[in-house]
Formats: C-alpha cells, structure tokens, sequence
C-alpha cells in the first residue's frame, strides 16, 4: 500500500499489530508501519491451527529479503484459522494489510485484553 | 565531471543481455573427457544397484569449457582489478607467489594419511605457522584445524563447554555484543548456549556496567572482537576481561578484526583466552568468491588440553607428528588436518613480511582508514555521512547514511549501488546494526594514497549529483552486467537449480 | 614499505597531517599503556621473494607425495587426475580473489557458477535441493545432524560402523552441546545391520559405498527409517554408476567434494556438498544461489533465502556458516563438466572395473583375505595375515603405497583412473613380498 494508513474499525498493539474483534474472536495481523518498515514480505509461515497464543508474546515470524520481524500476539487466544493464501502471496501482506494481509484469526481467551489496545488515532500518534 | 557509466563492461550490450548456463551449451555426444583404455577384464556392478540413467551432466568440449567460464569471469568485479573496501572482511592484496607455493606436488599431491615419517615438510610447515600465529596472538597453543572464521567460533565455544564441563561446572549463557557479527550469535547457538546481548556505550566500546550486571555464574564466555566492529579499540579492555575471569567465564576473540593491531597489542596480552584468525582476511588466503579460507585458534594455557586433535608437534628428535594423545580434546571438527593449502600460503606470507613487516602492515592499514576519513572530512562528505563515533578509529570505520537520507532521499543501498558505476567495489553496507544506514569502511594497508583519494572523491561527486537529482542513485548501477535484481521474487519462488 | 604496501615517507607525512597528528603513535593512543607490546614481534625479519620460495620449495621436497610413489591411499581422499583446464580458470583473478558476491550486479560470474554448482550436484545425488558448498565431507555430514535435530527435536543418532571415522568423530564433536547421544550400528558382513529404529531417533548415519567400501541397501535402510531422517554420506565419483540417494527415501546426501577436481593438498582445502529433500529447503545450511531478473528483464541470480543464514538470523540462523568453499566448488563444477554426462558413467565403469581386478589379484596371494565380499566400486578392505602398518612400510620403502591401516590387520585399497594395472601389479608384487 502507497500510503499510510490505520483503520477506525481495528484495535492497535504497540509492537504494530492489529486485532479486528468480531464477537469472541479477533482476525490479526502486522499495520501498515510494520510491513513499511520490514520491505516487501517474501515468507509467512503460519502457525497451526489450534495453537495458544499469549499477548504480548510473539507467535510466527514475518520474513523480508534481508529481515525477519517477530508477529506480537495483541490478543490471546486458541488459533482457530491460518491465511493459508499468504503461502503463494506474501505480498498481499504489504498491499492489504488490513484486508486480504490478515495473518490469523482467533478464539478469545480473555476479552478483557481489549481494553489494554490503542484506537487507531492514539496508534498513528505513537508512531511520530 | 559525470560518472562513467560504463566502467565494468568486457561484454557487448548482445553478450550482456544473455546469461546462458553450461548446461544450455550442451549437446549430446560432446566430451572433454577421454577415459584411460580398459587395462583389465571389464566387470560391471550388480543390476539392482546401477543407475540407470546417467547424471544430466553437460555435454561440452574443453573448448566450450573454457570459453564459457573465462566470459563468466568478465562478469565479477574481482580485488586484482579494483579496490573494494568491504568493512569485516579485510580485502588485502593476494600475493601471487602464493599460488605457486600452493601448487608444488610435495605440497598439491600428498595425501593427508601419508605417514608423517613421510609428510615431515608439510608437518613443520604446519608446525611454524602455529609457531608464528602463537606469537601474533600472545597465546602460545594453537590448531589449525577449524577452517573459517565460524569454524573456529565453534572450536571456542566447544572448547569453553569442555573447560566448564571438566570442572562440574554448568554454565548455560554466552555474552555477545550488539555489535557483533551474525557468525558469533549463531555459534553461541550450535554450542549449545543461549545468547545474551551485551549493550554499546556512547563511545563504541563494551557498556562496562551492563556487562557487570550481566556477568554472573552462568555465563560461559564473553565473545568480543576488539577492535570492534564499529572500528574502534575498546579502551576498557582490561576491566572487561577482570569482570568476565572474575565470575570464571573464558574471553573469545573474534580474529576478524586482527589486520589493526599486529605487533602493537596481542588478543592474549589483552586477556583473551581463546583467539580465532581468518586466514582468508588477516593472513591474504584469497577469497575465491566465498572460500576456502580457514580459522585457526590460539588458547591460553588452561584451555590447551581441550584442544582439537590431531596437534602437530614436535618431538624430542626434532621430528614433526601428528599427536592424538590427548584424552582431555574435544575431539575432531573436520577430517584430516585442515586446509593445508591456505596454511602454504598464509605461511609464506608471514615469511615473507616478518616481524617488521606485519607491524607495518597494521600500521598502513590503520593509516589509510583514518587518512581515508580524513579524506571524506576534507571534502565535505561526512556532513552526509558521519562516523557513526567522532573518535580515531583503528582500521576501518562505519558511517551513517541517516543524514543523506533524510536531506537526499538517498539510502546507503542507493550509494552503494552508484559506487559500482564508478568502478569501486562499495563497503559493507547496513552492518553493523547499531548504525542506521551503516556503511563500513575498511580500506587495508595494500591500497595507496592515490586510490584513497580517487574513492572519496567518487562519494563525493555522488552526493553533488544525489542533491541535484537523487534518482539517477535510486536506480543505479547503470553500466554492471546485470542492474538491481528482483531478490524479493527469488525468495518467494526460489529458483535454485536448472531444470532438465 | 614492504612489496604490498604503498605508503611513502612522503605519503605518510602527508597522510598524517591531513588526520592531524604527528606520527603512527598518536593512531595507536586508544590502546592502554597495560596492553601495548614493547617489543618487536618475536618472529624473523621478512624475507625478500626468492628466498621465501627457496624455504617452501625444500619443505615440501621434504613430503612424498603421488608424484613420488604409485598410491592407493584413499579413506576419504582420492588421487585423480585434475585436468589442466581447471588450474587456468581458477587461477583467473575474477574467480580467485572476489569476495562472497554480496553486491550480485558485480558478482554474476560467481553466483552463475553457484547455480550450475547446485544443479550439478542435485542430478548426481537425485534431490532436488543443494546449497553452494560447506567446508568437507565429516563436517557435513555433522551440519545434516544438527538439521535433523533442530528439526524433529529428537536426542538420538544412530551411526552405522561404516560411517568415515573423521564424520563419526566430527559429529561427536559438534554436537557436544545439543544434549544427543550417538548410538553405533554394527556392520554385519560389511553392509550396515539396522534393526529396529526407535521414535526417538533424530537421523540415521550410513555412508555409500561404505568406509570399507561396501555397497549399501539404501532401499532397505530407508524403509526401516521410521521418521528419523536418513542421511548418506556419498562418494561423489561413483554416483555415476550407483544409484543415487534420491531414487530411494533418503532425506540428506553430504559428502567429500574433493575427488572432483580438487586436489589432495594434504587434505585441504577441498569442499562439502549437501543435497536434501524439497521440505528441508529452508534448513538448508550455507548459501544458495537462485535465478531472478534485473529490472530491465536482464537473467541473473542472486543469493536467495538469505534469511537462514547467520548475517541475518542470527542466533535463529540454520548454521553458523559464513566463508565456504567457493573456489573449490567451482573446480568441482569445472570437472564435472570436463567429465560431463558419458564421462562420469565411463570413470566409475573403469574403476568398477579396475577395482575388482586389483582385489581378485591381491586376494589371491597368500595371507591377504577380502574383509568382506560385498561389492565394491572403487576401494575394498583386506585382512593381512601381518599388521598393516609393518606391511605398508614395507611396501612404501618400495616406491609402493598399498593403502590405509583401517585396523590393525586391515588394509583399505583405493583405485583411481590413475592406477594402471600396470601398478595394481606392481602392487601384488611386493605386496606378496611384504607378507612372505
């Protein structure tokens, strides 16, 4: 994506990643300043489904030519689903990171979490 | 005065344009090879273990062989040509009388199961470089079996675990500095070890009081190179290596950086237990694109009986021997002694310059860097481009490229990528990774004032160019064989094979 | 000033005034009082070109080597013939002295040369997957180990007796930090007995031909592997005639490069080739070439998954690896398409051949038995009816070198192309005189 950008609609982590709650679960994935600052994404190896992951904690690994960046969890939860299409397509993690870029999706363990993350506005101001 | 562009080029803009394998010059029924007559009654090997189909080797005449690789050389930028300054890797002059050392049949041509009754020059040979290196390093015990840098990495981590191991002692952590090359972290990780990142001070040493914090029972070794790799000698050298025997854990010196201090410090004077040289950087093994080179290791007397075997030594008689009497060693890293080759011509070398020699050649080295500094002060290039420590450095020096980029839009890639069009290899780039946009500068002592000038001009002019229209940079080189390449798309899709 | 370097009297005034100090000295200041050696260097003065050459040359007129004696000496190193045309290529300045092609616009020759490397060695070996070289044979073969434990997370390896020493020990060695044990597989009338495998084996170790020259069932092997990994340690001159690892379900292939195009040089510098399945891809260890465009739509490669090695990774990188054996790859790349796809299968037929008769021959003499009868390709091992070493000091005092001591009565014989039967013969002779 040219251009900058942090959706109203998503909660923000500080560790640039990004939860769109729906319910009891949450699709995640890395913002548009992490895949900037990574470069084009050539490997996404997801984790399998059924999986804990603990906020805060990393749970796979987003890899560029010359760089390999930690996923933070902004949530935790039990993976209940993996973007197995980023497996042909990494780039779309760069052109729609927010879209078809979406890394996994899950159960949430503690929706209390939430609360912890930042709204977009509050995000895009951390980052000057 | 505007850039050549077209520099490198041996090839016309046709031949450029077409990379072709050996295997897409082959045809059926073409060879090189002629076999020796069969002598004796022809035998032939049980069906079921046969292949069946021969090998898709080429098919290809000696003089297809030939034309095809001498047109491939045309294609490297090689250091017999140009000057290339790559930071880490100390990029000297590979003297030519080597390779004919190298290629003697008592050398090329004897076996390494010979009986060392029957290898006593190559063994003395081995014997004296160990000998020599001893000296330079201030640690008198030495192998030469590890046979790169990584390799002997390895051989000190192993030797630190064999040293704790042998006093019931279990230690589990490696301290490295931020600064250090990727080799040192992933060795730490072979070894068995966890890595534990140690902090840079604001003057580009060791931070002396994270490494106190950091210092405990459970640490195994402190992995330093000094100078660093920032290019800067660690003034505090001896308190680190008083904090880091205080809590008994071994000193490892990586050798990488050993070209700026022959004959004027020792790695074992300044308390480092164990050393690793690179022949291949220090001692002119050269580098043939990525190998062979080899990483001896000097260790202090209490690390001695861990060491590798076979140790060449000599005996009582004044003969030389392989001793595998050594019930403490780790053991062996590789088969037979090691690349005996590269010792040849590291040895001759070490001959050839002498005591007086390699203290010079440290000397010129430190020399052209700081001139070669001083150079791109003069012309203004540093405003652009700081060092990223406003202090003498030893033998190379990093600079930052984070000023060019925010008033240029230019990046150390971009740079590096017009240097080529200018016919300089360019330096290390974005290492080490304390530096935004680090370039790393190492010119050596075999390179002269008039080379030096000539390359800080050349990053002169391509800043006065990059400020008037950053995009020719952007999208550089113009005049190599090949111009920037899509890396991204060969690790997505790797294409590592021909299919046939 | 010595014959490398340039710095003038006058360059080094001018040089020092331009960094503002006064002499070399002042460079050295940051390096404390406490450290600084007084002295000189305790090593001779240089010495001028002449006579560095005199030294080396009498040194190594002190080594007998294959140009002084008819050989058999193998065990992991072979002496072939290395055609001339592969000292003129190597010996060219734009292979000899580039460094690894970090900057691949000025580096095509070598990273071309990496590919048609890779892809020589997967059609010998039959995988699909090979990185640009490692440092030799034994450490390979401990790289494949340490894979295969990073990848199954399992503590044992199990090691056929026919396994190289030097890669039994190697392994041993490297992998004193992984908390692994090493369990032996006996060797039973020379082939690798296996029985059964445990589901906490990590890989299986087996060479071919083995170290006493055997042929292995890698069929069998690999069907009894039981989700540990099998990785064969291949002589690469025979994979002309035997079928290769990848017609069978072996996971790894490493071996010793050398009897490609290298020379012995008293056992180095040579190279190590490893060769795997698809899935271990990006566990490979060492570079790896792959084929891209330029943005003018230009053919060229590049060094590609560059994120397991350790300049990025780290700590997480596959292997510590950095310098390999570029040049001596490229020799080996050289031969084999000197050697090229008849050539290969001629070799290995002749010394087949060859190999057969000389043990036909040596066996027929009194107090040498074949150690085992398996077939062989190119060395056999024979039990001496006197210790080996007595009998091959006999023989060496004849201009004869018979073999290795690989017991203390076992003689391992190798073949190459360049051991007539003429020599193998000769060998008989004084071989029958030895054990009189």
């Amino acid at each position: 994506m040219a251009e900058a950008s942090y959706p109203d609609d998503l909660k923000y982590h500080p560790e640039h990643d990004w939860a769109r709650v729906e319910g009891d679960t949450a699709t995640l994935g890395i913002t548009w300043y992490a895949q900037d600052q990574l470069g084009e994404v050539v490997f996404f190896d997801p984790p399998d489904v059924g999986t804990e992951i603990t906020k805060d904690n990393p749970y796979a690994e987003v890899e560029s030519v010359k760089a390999v960046s930690d996923v933070i969890a902004p949530l935790s939860g039990e993976i209940i689903e993996v973007n197995e299409t980023l497996k042909d397509s990494p780039e779309q993690i760069n052109e729609d990171s927010y879209g078809e870029g979406w890394l996994v999706k899950i159960k949430l363990s503690d929706p209390s979490e939430i609360d912890q993350l930042m709204d977009a506005t509050s995000y895009e101001e951390s980052l000057s | 005065m505007t850039a050549v562009t077209e520099p490198l080029r041996v090839e016309t803009d046709m031949q450029r344009d077409r990379a072709v394998t050996i295997f897409e010059k082959s045809k059926p029924g073409r060879r090189a090879f002629v076999a020796p007559e069969l002598d004796v009654p022809k035998h032939e090997l049980p069906e079921r273990f046969r292949r069946a189909e021969p090998p898709k080797l080429p098919e290809i005449a000696e003089p297809e062989i030939v034309r095809h690789y001498n047109r491939l050389s045309k294609r490297n930028f090689d250091l017999d040509t140009g000057f290339y300054p790559l930071g880490s890797c100390t990029m000297k002059h590979n003297p030519k009388l080597h390779e004919r050392v190298a290629s003697l049949p008592g050398n090329s041509r004897l076996h390494p199961l010979q009986n060392p009754k029957r290898a006593q020059g190559a063994l003395e040979l081995m014997y004296s470089l160990q000998e020599a290196l001893g000296e330079v390093a201030g640690l008198p015990h030495v192998s030469l079996q590890p046979s790169a840098g990584s390799h002997g990495e390895l051989a000190g981590v192993l030797l630190t675990r064999a040293y704790h191991e042998d006093r019931g002692d279990q230690r589990t952590k490696i301290l490295t500095p931020d600064t250090a090359h990727g080799t040192n972290p992933a060795t730490v990780t072979m070894g068995g070890y966890e890595v534990v990142k140690v902090g840079t001070d604001e003057h580009g040493g060791v931070d002396v009081e994270d490494l106190r914090a950091k210092a405990d029972e459970s640490v195994a070794c402190l992995m330093l190179t000094n100078p660093n790799t920032l290019g800067v000698f660690d003034r505090n050298i001896e308190e680190i290596a008083k904090i880091v025997h205080g809590v008994g854990a071994t000193l490892y010196y990586d050798g990488a950086n050993l070209n700026a201090v022959m004959g004027r410090t020792r790695p074992g004077d300044m308390g480092f237990d164990i050393v690793h040289f690179n022949l291949h950087k220090t001692f002119t093994q050269p580098h043939g694109g990525g190998g062979p080179g080899a990483g001896p290791i000097a260790v202090s007397d209490r690390i001695e009986p861990y060491l590798t075997k076979p140790q060449v030594v000599k005996r009582a008689d004044g003969t030389f021997d392989l001793d595998y009497d050594r019930p403490k060693s780790i053991g062996r890293l590789r088969g037979f002694h090691g690349n005996y080759g590269v010792f040849v011509r590291s040895y001759a070398y070490i001959l050839s310059l002498g005591a007086d020699g390699l203290q010079e050649a440290s000397e010129t080295a430190v020399l052209n860097a700081n001139y070669l500094l001083a150079k791109l002060r003069q012309l203004g290039v540093t405003e652009l481009l700081p060092p990223a420590y406003d202090r003498l450095c030893m033998h190379e020096f990093v600079l930052s490229g984070a000023p060019m980029k925010r008033k240029l839009g230019l990046r150390t890639l971009d740079l590096a990528k017009r240097l080529l069009d200018h016919g300089f290899h360019p330096p290390t780039v974005y290492f080490p990774l304390l530096v935004e946009e680090a370039l790393l500068v190492e010119p050596t002592e075999t390179e002269t004032k008039e080379t030096l000038d000539e390359f800080a001009e050349a990053l002169a002019e391509i800043l006065r160019e990059g400020a008037e229209d950053p995009e020719i940079a952007r999208n550089a080189p113009y005049g190599t064989p090949v111009r920037r390449l899509d890396e991204a798309g060969a690790a997505k899709r790797p294409v590592i094979r021909q299919p046939l | 000033m010595s014959r490398y370097t340039s710095a003038t009297d006058a360059d080094r005034l001018q040089m020092l005034e331009a960094i503002g100090v006064d002499s070399i000295d002042d460079l050295f200041a940051d390096v404390p009082e406490g450290v600084r050696l007084d002295r000189t260097l305790d090593l001779p003065p240089g010495k001028p070109e002449q006579e560095v050459y005199a030294r080396l040359r009498d040194l190594a007129a002190r080594n007998v080597s294959a140009e002084d004696e008819i050989t058999f000496l193998g065990a992991g190193m072979y002496d072939h013939y290395v055609p001339a045309l592969i000292d003129s290529i190597l010996q060219r300045s734009e292979f000899l002295t580039p460094y690894t092609p970090y900057q691949p616009e000025i580096s095509q020759g070598g990273l071309q040369v990496m590919f048609e490397y890779q892809t020589a060695i997967s059609e010998l070996t039959g995988l699909p997957v090979s990185n640009a070289s490692v440092y030799e044979g034994p450490s390979a073969v401990a790289a494949a180990g340490w894979l295969a434990h990073t990848h199954t997370r399992k503590p044992k390896f199990l090691v056929s007796e026919g396994l190289h020493p030097h890669s039994r020990e190697t392994l041993e060695t490297t992998s004193a930090g992984w908390e692994t044990t090493i369990e032996t597989i006996p060797l039973d009338a020379g082939l690798t007995d296996l029985g059964d495998v445990g589901d906490d084996v990590a890989a299986i170790f087996v060479a071919q031909p083995n170290f006493y020259g055997a042929i292995e069932d890698l069929e069998a092997l690999s069907a009894a592997k039981n989700g540990a990994l099998l990785i064969v340690q291949c002589d690469p001159l025979t994979l002309g005639v035997l079928k290769p690892p990848g017609e069978f379900d072996v996971d790894i292939a490493v071996g010793e490069g050398q009897s490609l195009g290298n020379r012995l040089d008293f056992g180095g510098p040579s190279f190590g080739f490893f060769a795997a399945q698809e899935k271990y891809i990006r566990r490979m260890p060492g570079r790896i070439a792959g084929e891209t465009t330029d943005v003018d739509g230009r053919r060229g490669f590049v060094l590609t998954l560059q994120t397991r090695e350790q300049h990025i990774r780290r700590e997480k990188a596959t292997h510590n690896i950095c310098t390999a054996q570029a040049l001596n790859a490229l020799a080996g790349m050289i031969y084999l398409s000197w050697l090229g796809r008849q050539g290969i299968v001629e070799l290995g037929e002749l010394l087949v051949s060859r190999t057969h008769y000389a043990r036909e021959t040596l066996t027929k003499i009194d107090g040498v038995s074949a150690w085992h009868d398996q077939p062989v390709v190119r060395e056999f091992a024979l039990t001496l009816s006197k210790p080996a070493a007595e009998v091959i000091e006999f023989c060496a005092e004849r201009g004869v070198n018979p073999g290795y001591a690989a017991g203390e009565n076992v003689l391992l014989v190798a073949i190459t192309e360049q051991r007539s039967k003429q020599d193998i013969d000769r060998l008989a002779e004084v071989l029958e005189e030895a054990l009189a």
